[in-house]
C-alpha cells in the first residue's frame, strides 16, 4: 500500500479579491482616464480573478507628476524617517504574508509552498535591509549626502511579482526617490495589494504609484519626460527596445534581462546535492526564473550515473493545484508563455535531441507543462542557447575544467551559474572564469537582500541588491 | 468514523529477499573491496561527498509535506508497526519488560485494532523475560548487545554478549560498531567485528538473528562519516543500518536518516541487497514520525514502507501517536491519562 498524500489545500479565504480594482495614483485608486479595464486570470485554472484598469499615457502622465510632486518631501526627509516607514511596510508585509501568499499563487500559479517560504519571507527581507540604509546613505562608499535621482519608472515582471516588486521599490524609497511601477499584465494583483499597504502604513501620497497594464502601458512609462530613472526587468528583446528609448536622454537605466545559467557538475560532486540543486535550479518556479539553471553541464564520466539519479528524483516532483502544500511544480503562467516552452521544447526534438519527462497527470484546465530533461544536447541547438524560461533541462557533457568554463561562458547571456564539486580550489578557480553576475557553488537559486544580483552580455547591466543595488538609485 | 483498518499491521507484507543467488554474487563480486585496509579505505573515500547545507535542507523541505486525514490516519498506523518499543535501563525489571511487552501486544485497550509494535527492545539479561511475555505473537524481540552503549569490550565479550541474547530468544540484534576504531581509520577491524557478530547471531538451526548496526551517528559526526560507516555495515552484513543508541546528544535526525536511506538505496541498486533502516533516540511526536516516512517515502519508496524496512527505536512516540490516533477516531483530544504509561 503506498503512502499516498491526501490533498492539503491553503484556504483561500485568507485573501479578498475584489472584482475590479483602479490604478493607484497619488495614494487613491481610480478607474483609468479611458474606462479601460483588462482581466487577470489564475493559470491553474482559467478562473478569471479580477479585473484591471488599464493606463493610458494620460495615466502615465498624472501618475509621474503625482510623483514628481512627492518627491520634494520625500527626498527631503531625513533617511530615519524614510527608514520608518519601510520598517512598517517590512513589517506588515509579514504580518499579512499568509494573504498575499494565497494572492500570489493564484494569480501567478506558482505553488503556495514557494510562494510562502521564498517569495514572501524573501520580500519582507528586502524592505528590511534597505529600510536599515536609508540613514546611511554617508556610509555606502558613494561619497557624503549622496542625493537620488528622482522619479524612477519601473517595469516589472510576472515570474516573482512581489519579489520584483520588492528588489525595485525598497532601494529606490531608501535613496528617496519616488516610484511609478508597472507590474507584469498576467500578474498585476499583488502589486495591487501592496498600494493597500502603503496606505496601511501611512506612506505618504505619491511616493509610490501603480500602474496596471500592458506593454503599451510600459512603453509610455519609460518614454515619459518626467523620470530620471529607468528600471526594467524582463525578456531581452524588450530591454533592447527600452534601452533605445532612453538612449539620447539622462535617465539612468538598468536592465535585468535574461539567462540560460548553466550548471556544472563534476565528477567529484556531492551527488545527492548536486541533483536537488538541479531540481531547484530548473524547475523552482516552473523553471520561469531569469537565473534558472537551464544548462545542465555533467562530466562525461559521471553522465549515465546522474542523469539516472536525476530521473528517478524528477518522478518524485508532485505536479499540480498551486494551492496544495505538497505540489512542487504549479502552473505555467499564461497561455502564452506556454505556447514559447512548448515550440522551443518541439525544437529540440526536432534537432535531435532525446525528450524525457516523468509519468505525470496534468490538470485539464490552465495552463501546465511537465518537467522535463533533454539529453544529447550539443551547444548547437537551439534549447541550450535560447532561454526556455520553463520546466525545460538541457543537458550537455564536458571532459575538463576548462571544456566546462568554455561552454559555460559560449552564451549571449551571462546571469547565474552553478559550480558542484567537493574541491574548494577547484570550486574558487572555476568561479572566477565564469562571466555570469551570480555564481553559485553547491547550491542554486539562493537570493539574500545583502548580495548583489545582476548580468553580463545580454543580460543586462546594474545591479539589484546589497550596497550595489543602492548605487542605481543614487546620483552618483 | 473508524481510519486506516486496511492498513493496519504490515508485518507480513511480502517483502523482497534480502539475499538472493544474484545477490549474493553480486556482493561476492565487490569482496576485493574489502580485501585489505586499504582497498576498503579508497573504496569508503572514493564515495561521493556529502554537502551538509545540501542534505539538511533537502532534510529540511521534506519536512513540510502536509500530511492531513486519510494519509495521516495510513502514516500512524505504520509508525506505530514499526517500533522497537525500547527500555534500556539500568532499573530495567522483569516487570517492567513484561509491562512493555503488554503494552506492544495492546498498545490501546481501548481499541483492539490498532496494530502492534515491530518489536520489544531491551538489554541481553531481559531477552528471555521478553521472549515468555511475547511468545506466539508477532512482535519480535530485539536485544541491544556488543557491550552496549560504548562498545569498548574485548571481542570475545562482545560476541558472547551476542550469542546470549540469540540463544535467550531475540530475534534481532542491535549492536554498535567500534567508533574508536572508525575513526582512528581502522575499518578493516569495525568491518571483521561485524562480520563476526553476524556469525554470532546464527541459531543451531541455521536460522538467524537479524543484525542491526548501530553507528551512533553523533559520535561519527560528520556526514561523510556517516556515509561512510553505512556502506562499511551494508558490506559486512548489516540486515538494518540503524542511527543511534539514544544515550548520546545528538540521536537520529531527519538529515542523517535521509543520508542513510540514500546509502541503502544505493546499495540495493550496486548489489541488489535490501537493508533497512533504523532512526533511534530523540523522534517523540506524531509529527516527527510523519517527518521520517515522508523521507521514506520519496527517497527509496513503497519498497521500504513496511516494518521489514523501517523501524523507529524509541519509547514515548508509541503514546503520542495513540493520541493522535483517538483523536483522529473521536475529532477530540483525550490527554495523557487516555494511553497507558508503563
Amino acid at each position: 500500500m503506498a503512502f499516498e498524500y491526501a490533498p492539503a489545500p491553503e484556504s483561500r479565504a485568507v485573501v479578498d479579491i475584489a472584482p475590479s480594482y483602479g490604478l493607484f495614483i497619488d495614494g487613491e485608486f481610480r478607474e483609468a482616464s479611458d474606462g479601460k479595464v483588462f482581466k487577470t486570470v489564475s493559470p491553474s485554472t482559467e478562473e478569471v480573478l479580477s479585473e484591471v484598469a488599464q493606463a493610458s499615457a494620460e495615466d502615465v502622465d498624472a501618475a509621474v507628476k503625482a510623483a514628481r510632486k512627492a518627491f520634494e518631501k520625500w527626498s527631503a526627509l531625513p533617511g530615519a524617517e524614510r527608514a520608518k516607514y519601510l520598517f512598517r511596510i517590512a513589517r506588515i508585509i509579514q504580518e499579512r504574508s499568509r494573504e498575499l501568499a494565497v494572492l500570489e499563487t493564484l494569480d501567478n500559479g506558482k505553488p503556495i509552498k514557494e510562494t510562502r517560504d521564498a517569495d514572501l519571507p524573501l520580500v519582507a527581507a528586502h524592505f528590511f535591509y534597505y529600510a536599515g540604509w536609508a540613514d546611511k546613505l554617508d556610509h555606502a562608499g558613494f561619497g557624503a549626502n549622496p542625493r537620488p535621482l528622482g522619479v524612477a519608472g519601473q517595469v516589472i515582471p510576472w515570474n516573482f511579482p512581489l519579489l520584483m516588486l520588492a528588489w525595485k521599490i525598497a532601494p529606490a524609497l531608501a535613496a528617496g526617490n519616488t516610484v511609478v511601477l508597472k507590474p507584469a499584465e498576467t500578474t498585476p494583483l499583488s502589486a495591487l495589494f501592496f498600494a493597500d499597504i502603503c496606505r496601511q502604513a501611512g506612506l505618504p501620497k505619491g511616493v509610490v504609484n501603480i500602474l496596471t497594464g500592458d506593454g503599451s502601458t510600459g512603453a509610455a512609462l519609460v518614454a515619459h519626460d518626467g523620470i530620471d530613472k529607468v528600471a526594467f526587468t524582463g525578456s531581452t528583446g524588450v530591454g533592447k527596445q527600452i534601452a533605445r528609448t532612453v538612449a539620447g536622454t539622462d535617465k539612468k537605466l538598468t536592465l535585468e534581462l535574461g539567462g540560460k545559467g548553466a550548471n556544472i557538475v563534476f565528477d567529484d560532486a556531492p551527488i545527492d546535492q548536486a541533483v536537488e540543486g538541479i531540481v531547484n535550479g530548473i524547475f523552482f518556479n516552473q523553471g520561469q526564473v531569469c537565473c534558472a539553471g537551464s544548462r545542465l553541464l555533467v562530466q562525461e564520466s559521471i553522465q549515465d550515473e546522474l542523469l539516472d539519479a536525476l530521473k528517478r528524483r524528477m518522478s518524485t516532483l508532485r505536479v499540480g493545484d498551486p494551492l496544495d502544500k505538497n505540489t512542487d511544480v504549479g502552473a505555467i503562467n499564461s497561455a502564452e508563455q506556454l505556447a514559447r516552452i512548448t515550440a522551443l521544447a518541439d525544437s529540440g526534438e526536432a534537432e535531435g535531441a532525446e525528450r524525457w519527462a516523468p509519468a505525470c497527470e496534468l490538470p485539464g484546465a490552465g495552463y501546465w507543462f511537465a518537467p522535463t530533461l533533454f539529453t544529447n544536447v550539443t551547444q548547437a541547438h537551439r534549447i541550450a542557447r535560447e532561454e526556455i524560461f520553463g520546466p525545460v533541462l538541457s543537458v550537455l557533457t564536458f571532459r575538463t575544467p576548462a571544456e566546462a568554463v568554455a561552454k559555460a561562458n559560449n552564451s549571449q547571456y551571462g546571469l547565474s551559474a552553478g559550480i558542484w564539486t567537493e574541491k574548494g580550489s577547484r570550486m574558487l578557480a572555476v568561479a572566477s572564469k565564469l562571466r555570469a553576475g551570480v555564481v553559485w557553488a553547491n547550491t542554486f537559486n539562493k537570493f539574500d537582500p545583502t548580495s548583489p544580483f545582476g548580468g553580463f552580455k545580454e543580460s543586462g547591466f546594474g545591479r539589484e541588491g546589497g550596497r550595489h543595488g543602492l548605487e542605481a538609485y543614487l546620483d552618483v | 468514523m473508524r481510519y486506516a483498518r486496511r492498513y493496519a499491521h504490515p508485518v507480513t507484507m511480502p517483502t523482497v529477499p534480502s539475499h538472493g543467488n544474484e545477490a549474493a554474487e553480486r556482493l561476492a563480486s565487490m569482496a576485493d573491496v574489502t580485501a585489505s585496509d586499504g582497498a576498503l579505505r579508497r573504496f569508503l573515500h572514493g564515495l561521493p561527498g556529502v554537502d551538509p547545507v545540501g542534505l539538511e535542507a533537502r532534510a529540511a523541505a521534506l519536512g513540510t509535506r502536509s500530511i492531513k486525514t486519510t494519509a495521516k490516519a495510513y502514516a500512524i498506523d505504520l509508525a506505530i508497526s514499526m517500533i522497537d518499543l525500547t527500555t534500556l535501563e539500568g532499573a530495567d525489571t522483569p516487570g517492567k519488560v513484561r509491562a512493555l511487552c503488554a503494552k506492544a501486544l495492546n498498545p490501546d485497550p481501548t481499541d483492539r485494532e490498532t496494530p502492534r509494535t515491530a518489536a520489544i527492545c531491551v538489554y541481553p539479561d531481559m531477552v528471555a523475560t521478553a521472549a515468555e511475555a511475547l511468545r506466539g505473537s508477532d512482535v519480535k524481540v530485539a536485544s541491544v548487545a556488543t557491550a552496549f552503549p560504548a562498545g569498548r569490550a574485548a571481542l570475545p565479550v562482545k560476541l558472547a554478549d551476542t550469542a546470549d541474547a540469540v540463544a535467550a530468544g531475540a530475534d534481532e540484534i542491535d549492536m554498535v560498531i567500534d567508533r574508536g576504531a572508525f575513526l582512528a581509520g581502522r575499518y578493516l577491524s569495525v568491518f571483521e567485528e561485524i562480520k563476526a557478530v553476524k556469525e554470532a547471531c546464527r541459531r543451531q538451526d541455521g536460522t538467524a538473528a537479524r543484525l542491526k548496526v548501530i553507528f551512533e551517528t553523533g559520535e561519527l559526526s560528520t556526514y561523510d562519516n556517516i556515509r561512510r560507516a553505512s556502506w562499511l555495515g551494508m558490506l559486512a552484513g548489516a540486515d538494518f543500518i540503524k542511527t543511534s543508541t539514544g544515550k548520546v546528544a545528538v540521536n537520529a535526525t531527519p538529515a542523517n536518516t535521509l543520508l542513510m536511506l540514500e546509502a541503502v538505496r544505493d546499495f540495493r541498486a550496486t548489489t541488489g541487497v535490501q537493508v533497512g533502516v533504523k532512526p533511534a533516540g530523540g523522534i517523540r511526536t506524531t509529527k516527527d514520525a510523519m517527518k521520517f516516512l515522508v523521507l521514506v517515502n520519496e527517497t527509496v519508496g513503497e519498497e521500504w514502507l513496511s516494518n521489514e524496512w523501517f523501524r523507529f527505536g524509541a519509547s514515548s512516540l508509541l503514546n503520542d501517536l495513540l493520541m493522535q490516533r483517538q483523536k483522529l477516531s473521536t475529532g477530540r483530544y483525550s490527554g495523557p491519562d487516555y494511553v497507558t504509561v508503563d
